[in-house]
């Protein structure tokens, strides 16, 4: 068996000079099949769910999907749902700032125990989240209590949302920026100091400079997120019509009660706000590109 | 500027990176902390910089006691390993960072700042790099321009982390010539930290072998080479 030449073991393929390639590249039909995979997900994940939305919204007529947005419910919702983000997702920048340049500047003890406590909102079911919030600040509970005495109730008002969102949305800002502040270290920061500047101005002149594209995409995504909360905002907010039911919850209410047209157009709000977030990217991205390409890497 | 350093001891949790060590630095001298990795080099530099502070002892700048002055207050023009250069910022801006980020009564007008930042690139020998950025930079532009940024802030003394260590060998001859005219011109005390004996030889007017976090020999490049005052300095000097 082991009397041959080696060549009958290891036959030396013959050299395919008219097949040439790249050699990290498929065959054109693996290529094409996997291009294939990837956009017929798509199109049955995202781009078709979106279009039946629109569609509902539209069934019967651009009129009646604008009149049920003019109610005063839709209205109230909309408008308590963008209150909520503009509260949740500047306090998260900031949060999210402090976290990693906490993690990513210093070394202390409890480092891996404070990155694992910044990924917990993404492990905790958003239910659970809510129901710790009406246990701590309800009506039973001592703070909460006393808070509803002092006129200042948490829960089933807009503080347990904004906190109930602030909680579920956490780690965006955080989880984007502590991977690109690693990688760039401290040398810059350490450079600056040397050269005479204060801590403030070293964060303002060269460390949020270098993140802010990754913060512009933590934002975003908190953003995207605090307006879409349905779990933990549903068992906090009481779902007080036209008092504490975001975008999410009276789309929920309003299918339920069969008002389908009203659903699906506030959906298609709520949709676009998200596509706008998602083009509001795209075109920054597109008209700093060149400035993108310099500050990625030396 | 003299630079005395009285018994420095650095630990990090349970390791030890410098024993405590003393050395004086004449006013106006070119010298090299040489030694291989994690013999506390870099950890002594960074000390006399403010970037990081002693467990023990004291740094005297001038006969001042200098170990509490904070990083900005050190006037240390310091030239990291991989440069750190702003990388958002031009290399005009670059250089400039240290005159704007001064405190508004001593800060130079704008024409003035313009004037020292064109005369820093002309003593670096690269006049019309101003407006690009650091990635458009070969590594030997970076390591001037890192050098002219240090020197804008017209520093008490210089101190470079292993100033040519990412640079390839026809280069770094050529930036140790440099570095050496930009001494001799400033006069400024300077320390420079490197893994390379030929380097440290050929520069420096004072050697400071350092392993283990002790400082094994101070002295002339020619004192070194002839009279190695111990096995460890004979063998890293052959080698």
């Amino acid at each position: 068996m082991f009397d041959g030449s080696p060549e009958d073991h290891f036959p030396v393929p013959a050299a395919r000079t008219s097949a040439w390639r790249p050699v990290t590249q498929e065959s054109p039909l693996v290529r094409a099949v996997l291009i294939a995979v990837a956009l017929g997900g798509l199109a049955i994940l995202v781009v078709a769910p979106l279009i039946v939305v629109f569609a509902e919204a539209l069934a019967k007529g651009a009129g009646e999907a604008l009149r049920s947005l003019a109610k005063p419910e839709a209205l109230s919702a909309i408008r308590l749902t963008l209150i909520v983000a503009a509260i949740t997702v500047p306090l998260n920048a900031i949060f999210g700032i402090a976290a990693a340049w906490t993690i990513t500047k210093f070394d202390f003890r409890g480092k891996a125990f404070l990155i694992t406590l910044i990924d917990l909102p993404f492990s905790i079911s958003p239910v659970v989240a809510g129901l710790a919030l009406v246990l701590l600040f309800g009506t039973n509970s001592l703070i909460g209590g006393w808070l509803v005495a002092q006129n200042f109730p948490i829960i089933f008002a807009l503080p347990g949302i904004v906190l109930a969102s602030i909680f579920v949305t956490f780690p965006f800002v955080a989880r984007e920026l502590i991977p690109v502040m690693i990688e760039q270290g401290r040398a810059e920061e350490e450079a600056a100091l040397t050269l005479g500047a204060s801590g403030w101005r070293v964060f303002l002149t060269v460390t949020l400079p270098n993140i802010k594209w990754a913060l512009l995409y933590g934002v975003l995504l908190c953003n995207a997120r605090a307006m879409g909360e349905f779990g933990a905002v549903a068992v906090v907010s009481g779902k007080i019509r036209g008092q504490t039911a975001t975008m999410p919850i009276t789309i929920e209410m309003m299918y339920n009660e069969y008002f389908s047209v009203a659903a699906f157009s506030l959906a298609t709000v709520l949709a676009l706000l998200g596509l706008l977030t998602l083009a509001l990217k795209t075109l920054l991205e597109w008209r700093h590109a060149d400035q993108l390409a310099a500050t990625r890497r030396h | 500027m003299h630079i005395e350093i009285d018994e420095i001891a650095k630990t990090f949790g349970s390791t030890t990176a410098l024993q405590p060590v003393s050395l004086a630095i004449p006013s106006g001298a070119l010298v090299a902390l040489l030694g291989p990795s994690g013999s506390g080099k870099t950890t002594l530099l960074r000390i006399l910089g403010g970037l990081e502070f002693p467990t023990s002892g004291r740094v005297l700048f001038d006969g001042q006691d200098a170990t509490g002055l904070t990083v900005q207050e050190r006037r240390a023009g310091f030239v990291f390993q991989s440069y750190a250069l702003f990388r958002h910022m031009t290399v005009f801006e670059n250089i400039a960072y240290g005159l704007r980020a001064r405190p508004r009564r001593s800060r130079p007008p704008h024409a003035e700042i313009e004037r020292r930042v064109t005369k820093l690139l002309e003593l670096i020998q690269l006049p019309q790099i101003a407006d690009r950025y650091p990635s458009q930079l070969s590594g030997g532009q970076r390591q001037r321009v890192a050098l002219a940024r240090a020197l804008a802030i017209e520093p008490r003394m210089l101190l470079l982390d292993e100033p040519f260590g990412a640079l390839d060998a026809r280069v770094r001859k050529e930036l140790r010539q440099g570095l050496r005219e930009i001494h001799d011109t400033t006069g400024l005390t300077t320390v420079f930290v490197t893994h390379d004996q030929d380097e440290a030889m050929e520069l420096a007017d004072l050697v400071v072998v350092m392993s283990m976090g002790r400082i094994e020999q101070v002295g002339r490049p020619q004192d070194i080479r002839a009279r190695p005052a111990t096995p460890f300095v004979r063998e890293f000097i052959e080698a």
